[in-house]
This record gives C-alpha cells, sequence and structure tokens, in this order.
C-alpha cells in the first residue's frame, strides 16, 4: 500500500507540473485530469475510498469534462499555443518556485520529524463521511446548499438575460461581427478569414 | 485452490467471457435487426452466419490504420483505448454470481458512477483530436449529452443504495431475496435505463454519432482497428449496463432452480435483446429535444424518486 502511495504522489506531482508547462490547452486539461485522478488513488490508500470515488466522478469525471468541453467550444488553435509561449518564459516560474520550494521544505521537515513516514491508514466507509456529514457538519452541508443554490439562481439570471438580449441587441453584434463573451472568445479567434 | 490464482482465474474468465460476447454481439445484432425488419442479415458464414464476426475481425485487422495528417497524433490514439479500459474496468466490481466477482469494494456504485464518466472524454477527445468539424460536433454532442444524463444516473440509482443500505453491489443483490427492486423502484429502474441507453449512445441517444447530418460523427476519421475499438467500447457498454440493471433491479444471480450463473446471463441477455430491439423501432429525436427531456423531465423525476424513497424507507425504520 506505501508503495502504492507513493507511485501515485509521483505521478501526482509530475502530471501537475506537465499541466503548467503544456502549450496546448487541451493536453494541459489531459495531464491536469490525470494528476486527478492519481490524487483519488492517494486519498484510496489512506484509506478514504469514498472521498477517492467522488475525486473521480466529481472533478475527473465532471468539472474536467465541463473544461474540455468549453476550451473545444473556444476553438483555441495554434494561435493560443503562441501565447502560451510567450507566458510561460523561465522568469516567470520563479515566484511560484520560490513559495513551493519553502512548502517542500516544511512538508520535509514534519516528515522528519515524525520519524516515520506511513499514513495512518484507517479506512473510512462511505456510511461514516454520512454520519458525520449530517451529525456535526450539518452546518456545513446547508451552507454548501446555499451557494449551489445561488450559484443556480445566477446562472439562470445570466442565462435568461442573454436570450432576451439577442432579440433586441443581436443585430447590432452581428453587423460589428463581435461574438460575446469578449475576451475569452478573442484569443480563439485565429481563423484565417478574419470576421470583422 | 490458492485463492490468488483462482481471483487470476476468474478474472481472466470475465475478460475473455466479455470480449467473446461484446463481438459476438455484432452477429447479434445484425441478425435480430434483420428478423426485426424482415430480412436475413448474415447468414452465409458459418453454421447461422455465426462465423461472420471472425470474418469481420479479420478484416478490420488488415485494414489501413490511417491516422490523419491533421490530427492531434496522442490525443488521437490514446481517445479509443480509455472508452474500453474504463468499460473493462467496471466489470471489476460487478457481482456476477456469490463466486464470480473480482472485487467487492463498499464503493463499486460510485466506482461504477466515476468510470463512466471518465468514458466520456473517449468520445469527446476523439471528436475533438480528429480536428475535422463534423467529430467536433459530435464530441461536443457527446459531452452535453452524457455529462446532462449523467446527473440522474447517479440519482436514479440511489433509490435501491437507499433500499440495500450499501453501495456495495453484492449487498444490493442480497437485499433483493424477497422482492426485487424493480417493484419499488420502477420509476428508478426506467430512469437508469434510459439513462443507461444515454451513457452507451446507442439509438435513440446516438446523436453524436448521427450519421445523416454528422457524416458518422466523433469517430468519422477513425479506420482499421481503432475504429473497431470504439465500436467495442460501444458493446462492452450494452453489455455493462445489461448486467447492471439486472444486479440493480432484477435480483442479480437470484432466481429458482437454475444455477447463478444461468440466470445472470439470462437477464442480460434479455436486455441486451432490449437494446437492440429500442435501436429497430426509435427514430432518433433532435438534439434540443434530447436535452430538454433530460433536464425538464427525467432530472426532476429522479428528484421525486429520490424523496419519496427517501421519506418511505424512514417511515418504516420508525
Amino acid at each position: 500500500m506505501e508503495a502504492i502511495f507513493y507511485i501515485a504522489a509521483i505521478v501526482a506531482v509530475l502530471a501537475t507540473v506537465l499541466t503548467v508547462t503544456r502549450l496546448n490547452p487541451v493536453h494541459a486539461l489531459l495531464y491536469l485530469t490525470v494528476s486527478l485522478l492519481a490524487v483519488a488513488v492517494v486519498f484510496y490508500t489512506l484509506g478514504a475510498p469514498f472521498m477517492a470515488a467522488l475525486e473521480v466522478v466529481i472533478y475527473a469525471g465532471a468539472i474536467m469534462v465541463l473544461f474540455v468541453f468549453v476550451v473545444m467550444l473556444l476553438n483555441l488553435g495554434r494561435h493560443t499555443v503562441e501565447i502560451e509561449r510567450s507566458w510561460l518564459s523561465p522568469g516567470a516560474f520563479v515566484g511560484p518556485a520560490i513559495l513551493a520550494a519553502i512548502l517542500v521544505g516544511e512538508v520535509s521537515y514534519l516528515l522528519a520529524r515524525s520519524g516515520t513516514l506511513t499514513p495512518p491508514v484507517a479506512e473510512v466507509s462511505p456510511h461514516q463521511v454520512a454520519l458525520s456529514l449530517y451529525g456535526p457538519y450539518l452546518l456545513g452541508v446547508e451552507l454548501a446548499s446555499f451557494l449551489l443554490l445561488g450559484a443556480l439562481v445566477g446562472a439562470y439570471h445570466v442565462g435568461s438575460r442573454r436570450a432576451q438580449g439577442r432579440t433586441t441587441v443581436g443585430s447590432r453584434s452581428d453587423r460589428t461581427g463581435l461574438a460575446s463573451g469578449g475576451d475569452l472568445v478573442r484569443t480563439g479567434a485565429d481563423r484565417p478569414s478574419g470576421a470583422a | 485452490m490458492n485463492p490468488v490464482l483462482l481471483k487470476i482465474i476468474v478474472l481472466l474468465g470475465i475478460l475473455i467471457v466479455v470480449l467473446t460476447l461484446a463481438s459476438g454481439l455484432i452477429w447479434l445484432e445484425r441478425r435480430l435487426l434483420a428478423l426485426w425488419q424482415d430480412r436475413y442479415g448474415p447468414n452465409r458464414v458459418g453454421p447461422f452466419g455465426l462465423l461472420q464476426v471472425l470474418a469481420d475481425m479479420i478484416k478490420i485487422f488488415f485494414k489501413e490504420d490511417w491516422i490523419p495528417p491533421f490530427a492531434d497524433k496522442p490525443v488521437f490514439v490514446l481517445a479509443p483505448a480509455i472508452i474500453v479500459i474504463t468499460v473493462l474496468l467496471t466489470f471489476a466490481v460487478i457481482p456476477f454470481t456469490p463466486l464470480v466477482q473480482i472485487a467487492d469494494t463498499n464503493i463499486a456504485l460510485l466506482f461504477f458512477l466515476g468510470m463512466s464518466s471518465l468514458g466520456v472524454y473517449s468520445v469527446v477527445l476523439g471528436g475533438w483530436a480528429s480536428n475535422n468539424k463534423y467529430s467536433l460536433l459530435g464530441g461536443m454532442r457527446a459531452a452535453s449529452q452524457m455529462l446532462s444524463y449523467e446527473v440522474f444516473m447517479g440519482l436514479s440509482m440511489m433509490g435501491t443504495v437507499m433500499l440495500a443500505g450499501s453501495f456495495s453491489l453484492r449487498s444490493i443483490v442480497e437485499a433483493q431475496r424477497h422482492m426485487w427492486f424493480v417493484v419499488p423502484q420502477f420509476l428508478g429502474f426506467v430512469l437508469f435505463l434510459i439513462a443507461g441507453i444515454a451513457e452507451t449512445r446507442r439509438l435513440p441517444f446516438d446523436l453524436p454519432e448521427a450519421e445523416s447530418e454528422l457524416v458518422a460523427g466523433f469517430h468519422s476519421e477513425y479506420s482499421g482497428m481503432k475504429f473497431g475499438m470504439f465500436f467495442v467500447g460501444e458493446y462492452l457498454g450494452v453489455i455493462l449496463i445489461s448486467v447492471l440493471l439486472s444486479v440493480l433491479y432484477f435480483g442479480g444471480w437470484q432466481g429458482p432452480f437454475l444455477p447463478p450463473i444461468v440466470w445472470i446471463v439470462l437477464k442480460t441477455l434479455f436486455f441486451i435483446c432490449f437494446f437492440i430491439l429500442l435501436r429497430a423501432a426509435m427514430p432518433r429525436p433532435r438534439f434540443d429535444q434530447l436535452m430538454s427531456w433530460g433536464w425538464k423531465w427525467m432530472l426532476p423525476l429522479s428528484l421525486l424518486n429520490l424523496a419519496v424513497t427517501g421519506a418511505v424507507v424512514l417511515a418504516m425504520r420508525r
């Protein structure tokens, strides 16, 4: 189990590094997915199978698919790769590298001080997760559902206004050839003709 | 016998049977479709045309495996493998009989949900990596369709989880000793069936590959064995959903007189035939109809099912 933990942890770190350094957005997202899957394995080896399953179902399976979907929708092409290349100058890594080095130092100090490297393994069943979610942490669950309801209402509001706007202002945006959505779409507009 | 050796034998057995069945389904589907459309279907190669599959396999292995020069090569190659791997992995948690099961975990159902949501990547990435507008449209349809239908697929199964009190598929089967869950969970069964068809992208939910409008959708650019992988993945998905339907709602291996393995195979074959009948009988809806059907009907219904089941279970416990 310990070996699996370390292998998964190394995979997670490598995949995350590759996520940052990939120039093609879809490749970066794929590495991020791999990283999430590796984290799921880490959760499993630490005795939290329920968390591991949720990590796969929600993060890798739903949220990342949405990310890939949006990236596909924006049709980010060669142009974006060039922009990414200009952003990923070695200088940009200095700040994050220093901060990450501090964290690595802290983690290795903690691990060295505690002596043993084996994580405590006591399997937490879905039943126990449910009992603590709806027992001592009920307030947190309620707050999260508040937040989600707010997001839902907000999404509905944005969606309905967009539909209304299309009937009244749509002709204008058609004439100027500007897609709604501002910056997000502009970065992907590397089509040969130039719409405007 | 050595338990490790036994496990390996079970594992290989399941792998071989499932893969053979998946390719055999090509023959079964063509024959059954032909039957319902009043023609013969493949009946020349071997007895009843059974060797047609073998001939097709030989042909597909010798086809040129072409990767378009404009495609994103690594992702293009990866995509068809994802669907086969995720579906095959899910078979690991299925209890076929009390003896034939690879892993009995207490998160089996969540494992299935996770693997099926990872399977979406296959179609989406295949569509994207082909760098072809029809494929991209197919991939985007697949992403939105499967994301929407996955939401209530999970919710529709929770009724059985509540009744059995566990995510473990083995406990779910054992909880159906006195009554199959299709009786108290009929709505859940119908919802899961519809979500399962959408998940396997079979007609009437095969809009990602609608050949009348998108050429072949996400796999337009695929040829040879890579196309074969998508195909096998689809049939494996059909088998998986059929087995799950019988495990979750029809008592799994339980049944009178016959041994457990016969019961599970019979139940699974019944649902496979139902999948094929659907393909023969149903037209393809429009994409916006599909989406609004999912969000406006299926999701509220599965929430209702969840709430009512929860209330009843709570009242019974009192």
